[in-house]
């Protein structure tokens, strides 16, 4: 049996992200941190696709992680980012809590599209608000960490370090829980339900579960995301920016934990490198890539080290 | 030999070197945002990058009339990086921290949503940022920005001028109803002419306000609605697609005949849809530009310089590019005037400050945001099909300060008193 | 009397509109098991193309009922040149994975016929408003409605007649039917699949072109009017009930009538209507409205 390398690639990664956070130039230092924000959305689709369901909504949840992150400092004046963040991941668990009892009865492409529906009520919702700047949405700041006063400059990479941090315990976690029983009654749903009901175990409650936990993920990410940004807009709702998510998650495989995020910070690498040279045909230069990935690397992109290291 | 062939080439060296000294300034590299994708590309988008990049053009040439005659800026030729805006907020700030490292300024931004994600980028990164277009008042009304400039007057004054248009010619309007774009400009628009009508004229009464999907192009039922509304005037700031839709679908129905028609921000759809804007319709162009422009021999040479190099006349996007542009170089060669051979960046933001300046279509004054937010004046026109033209005619001009609101207060609050002084 | 009947008018308008759109998809899905994000480029493609065709026809002084022929001989065109182009070159190397992967190809398709479409076409909108006001007008009440409204209406219901024909009378058509039944068993029965498949996605591609010629009288063809589309199409597709023309049919007038009257009474909710219908028949019934019982294998 091989040994699993997870935790110590967690490390290692982690160990080289907050290295990147203190000395790394500040557009790397927020494109990293726009990538992890992401990372953390698509883990928990990683964990819903394992459960065999694609969700075309976690826009949804990552919109309402923003916000929330986002008017505690406009409307509550609380600027510390600790706090922001503990705000998006509860209120979307809270969302993702009471709209997983509906939607944990859903499969296949009526799931996806049910969960697109939601999300895109949350945009009509937001973008009929013009009190929270409708499609122009507003910026936030953020000063403080946990009560710890920032000096200028230096928030973004205090924001960047908890973020792998979070990675880190978050990730960890995951595995953990993808191993454990409950990971595995997961993919046994995924590849067959129904025996997975007759053998006794309650395909509802497995399925409820998951999908919580990937609304308090989005969620999460979502903060970190508005946080990293300094600005929320609608468009985090959107169902394409479900998409991208769906894609970025495509792109990387399930195999492990670590795969989101890596396939998000090449994701995010691809498009700023269309749009530099390939400012007028960005979108061909992204669909072309796509292809090619897809072609080539059917599992994602982490079978590229899987094959490396089971060799 | 050596000697010899030291003193032979020595002259040439010379010379090569002091030609290189009198163009020896590095350019000035200048990043442009402006949309290059998607439904904005075509009326405003591609227009303003036309309108750069002549203006770029033309002052490296040392082509462009006076006070603009100094090549490039103060001397120094100019660069454009262009990329492109599409793809959001969020995507604008990953790419302007990437731009930012790049280029010495910024210029750009047609979308508002943009404009507030980007400016407080800006200030954190000490980039001199110039934001041409994007129309929400709240950038220097919510906030106050050093490095973040706007050359563009902002949305507000479209439709205060249009409600003072509308009830100048027609002051036996009594209700109103309106089709506007279900996001934030549509919104902001309708908010503002309905504010400004009850202000202007309390008692009028609102039919009905049509908000659209974006994009939707097609307005079947909106515009059976509107018809049926029985309202006299009918507001709209529509543009690009949305614009094009509602003529073409509304004219054969009567929409522009039995109602009056205020079209905020048409300008640009007159190229586009020439004589099949029906007689009578209101159309605003956000400013002296395009058909209002002034007939000053500044105006005629960048519009004849537009017309002959991309055989489209100039619209309100052009106008406003190239004015950022002639903005930026007069902040830059006044900052040399007051002693810096190569200003920095705080020279040239002390010089852009208040500035006032030549622009196509008027004077700039940069009048509001502390010195930081241009104004200029506003002309409406009705639209009339003559030989099979499109002229604008009974044009309107109104003074900056009778459309803008004054410093210090916010345009929404300003609109609601009553323009208050 | 006559609000109310303008209302139903507009919907039903806005409803055939719809269904070319949603049938195409529908066709596809139900076949080929693969939700085509490049439909909505299909409709772009078929709006650009009929702009040309119909353009270039009507430059050249030739007679403006001939335009009419134009805009649908261009969406046969597209349909012809983008279905096998999209299916034999593209989809056919990615059968038998995952659906989500198949979906992502063609959102990658999507992405690159946007950027071609701008390549080919450029950014400026193409107009085409003369098949659309020469009809005339008629009214209802006092309202003027143009008579191409009708043409729209009749040609959905022509479309929708056709599709149900060729696919419960015809002997292709049952073949077709019984890939979508189940395709491992009709493969067994010495059915040619991927004949069945490439017909499909060649007709599917065809109804979404149709779409796009249509609607290009009517708007300004310019880039992203691809984009709304896919979303639109997608919900009345699931409305419907996968693969089910009938339900394509009934959901695109249940979303058609709700929307007009959205519009006519309460419009700042015409941009949830499309999403609370989708929920609200979902929930009531998960599969659709007209979904076949399917047996579940163990």
């Amino acid at each position: 049996m091989s040994r699993d390398r997870t935790l110590p690639a967690l490390a290692i990664a982690c160990a080289l992200l907050l290295g990147a956070a203190a000395l790394a130039p500040q557009w790397l230092v927020f494109l990293l941190a726009l990538a992890l924000a992401k990372g953390l959305v698509v883990l928990g689709l990683v964990l819903l696709m394992r459960t065999g369901l694609v969700s075309f909504g976690q826009g949804l949840y990552f919109g309402l992680g923003a916000y929330a992150a986002a008017l505690l400092s406009h409307r509550a004046g609380l600027a510390d980012a600790a706090l922001m963040i503990v705000a998006g991941t509860v209120c979307a668990a809270a969302l993702a809590a009471i709209l997983g009892l509906l939607l944990a009865r859903y499969r296949e492409i009526f799931f996806a599209m049910l969960s697109l529906a939601f999300s895109m009520i949350l945009y009509g919702a937001l973008v009929r608000s013009s009190a929270l700047g409708s499609t122009d949405g507003f910026n936030l700041h953020a000063k403080v960490f946990a009560g710890i006063a920032l000096s200028a400059g230096l928030e973004r990479r205090v924001f960047f370090a908890v973020s792998v941090v979070a990675m880190l315990c978050v990730g960890w976690l995951l595995h953990r829980y993808l191993a454990s029983h409950w990971g595995r009654l997961s993919t046994a749903i995924r590849d067959n339900e129904l025996r997975v009901e007759y053998l006794g175990a309650s395909v509802y409650r497995v399925v409820y579960v998951n999908y919580v936990a990937a609304g308090a993920l989005a969620g999460m990410g979502g903060a970190f995301a508005a946080l990293a940004v300094g600005h929320v807009d609608p468009e985090t709702a959107y169902w394409t920016t479900s998409g991208e998510f769906v894609f970025i998650a495509i792109l990387g495989g399930t195999g492990n934990v670590l795969a989101p995020f890596l396939s998000a910070a090449i994701f995010e690498g691809l498009r700023t490198v269309a749009n530099q040279y390939a400012p007028n045909v960005w979108q061909m230069s992204l669909g072309l890539a796509m292809l090619a990935i897809i072609m080539f690397l059917p599992g994602g992109l982490w079978t590229l080290l899987r094959r490396r290291g089971a060799a | 030999m050596m000697f010899r062939i030291g003193t032979a080439v020595f002259p040439f060296l010379f010379c090569a070197l002091a030609s290189l000294g009198a163009w020896a300034q590095q350019p000035l590299k200048i990043g442009v945002v402006t949309f290059l994708s998607g439904p904005a590309a075509g009326p405003f988008g591609v227009p303003a990058r036309n309108g750069f990049e002549l203006v770029a053009e033309m002052l490296n040439a040392g082509r462009a009339p006076a006070p603009y005659a100094t090549k490039g800026f103060g001397g120094n030729p100019i660069e454009l990086v262009v990329i492109d805006e599409a793809g959001g907020p969020q995507k604008q700030v990953a790419e302007l921290r990437n731009l930012a490292q790049r280029v010495d300024y910024v210029v750009g931004y047609i979308s508002s949503g943009d404009c507030l994600a980007v400016a407080p980028v800006a200030e954190e990164l000490k980039k001199l940022t110039v934001l041409f277009d994007c129309g929400t008042p709240r950038i220097f009304e919510d906030a106050a920005y050093k490095y973040v400039f706007r050359t563009g007057p902002h949305g507000t004054m479209d439709n205060t001028a249009a409600a003072l248009y509308a009830l100048e010619r027609h002051p036996n309007v009594r209700s109103i109803a309106g089709i506007n774009q279900n996001y934030a400009w549509g919104q902001d628009s309708w908010a503002d002419f309905e504010a400004a009508m009850k202000a202007l004229k309390p008692g009028i009464e609102v039919r009905t306000s049509q908000m659209t999907k974006l994009f939707a192009g097609q307005f079947g039922a909106e515009i059976s609605t509107l018809l049926a509304s029985g309202a006299d005037l009918i507001h709209s700031s529509f543009w690009g697609g949305d614009l094009e839709g509602l003529v073409l679908q509304g004219a054969p129905r009567g929409l522009f005949q039995k109602h009056i028609i205020v079209l905020s921000a048409g300008e640009p759809g007159i190229n586009r849809l020439g004589s099949r804007i029906p007689d009578g319709t209101i159309i605003g162009a956000r400013g002296p530009f395009g058909p209002f422009a002034p007939d000053t021999e500044f105006n005629r040479w960048f519009r004849s310089a537009f017309l002959e190099r991309y055989n489209v006349p100039p619209n309100y996007a052009s106008y406003k590019a190239a004015n950022a542009l002639f903005g930026l170089k007069s902040a830059y060669e006044k900052a040399q005037k007051a002693g810096a051979a190569n200003p920095n960046q705080d020279q040239i933001i002390a010089a852009f400050e208040n500035l006032s300046f030549d622009g196509v279509g008027g004077t700039v004054k940069m009048s509001l945001g502390k010195g930081h937010q241009a104004t200029m004046e506003n002309a409406i026109g009705t639209a009339k099909t003559v030989g099979g033209e499109l002229r604008m005619v009974d044009v309107k001009r109104y003074a900056p300060e009778r459309i803008n609101p004054p410093e210090g207060m916010k345009s929404e609050a300003w609109i609601k008193s009553g323009f208050r002084k | 009397m006559n609000n109310l009947l303008a209302v139903v008018f507009d919907g039903v308008v806005y409803s055939s509109w719809l269904f070319l759109m949603a049938a195409g998809l529908t066709l596809i899905y139900g076949v080929m098991r693969i939700l085509n994000i490049a439909h909505g480029s299909l409709y772009a493609l078929g709006g650009y193309t009929a702009a040309t065709l119909a353009g270039a026809w009507l430059a050249a002084g030739q007679a403006a009922i001939g335009s009419y022929a134009m805009l649908v001989a261009a969406a046969l065109l597209v349909g012809l040149v983008m279905g096998p182009l999209l299916e034999r070159g593209l989809l056919r190397w990615m059968y038998g994975r995952d659906e989500v992967v198949l979906l992502l190809v063609t959102y990658a398709a999507f992405l690159i016929l946007e950027d071609a479409i701008k390549l080919i076409w450029g950014v400026e909108s193409m107009l085409l408003p003369d098949p659309y006001s020469l009809p005339g007008n008629f009214h209802i009440g006092t309202l003027a409605y143009p008579v191409y409204n009708l043409l729209l209406i009749a040609m959905a219901i022509l479309v929708g007649l056709a599709l149900a024909w060729a696919l419960y009378r015809t002997r292709q058509g049952k073949l077709l039917l019984a890939v979508i039944h189940d395709r491992e068993i009709s493969a067994a029965m010495g059915i040619d699949v991927n004949r069945v498949y490439l017909v499909t996605f060649t007709v599917g591609s065809m109804l979404a072109a149709l779409g796009g010629a249509l609607t290009a009288p009517m708007i300004a063809v310019s880039p992203g009017i691809g984009v709304e589309v896919i979303v639109l199409s997608f919900a009345v597709v699931v409305v419907g009930g996968l693969g089910s023309l009938g339900g394509a049919a009934i959901g695109a007038l249940m979303v058609g009538i709700v929307r007009s009257a959205a519009v006519h009474y309460w419009p700042e909710a015409e941009l949830f209507t499309i999403y609370l219908v989708m929920a609200m028949v979902l929930i009531a019934r998960p599969k659709g409205l007209f979904s076949a019982p399917e047996a579940r294998k163990i």
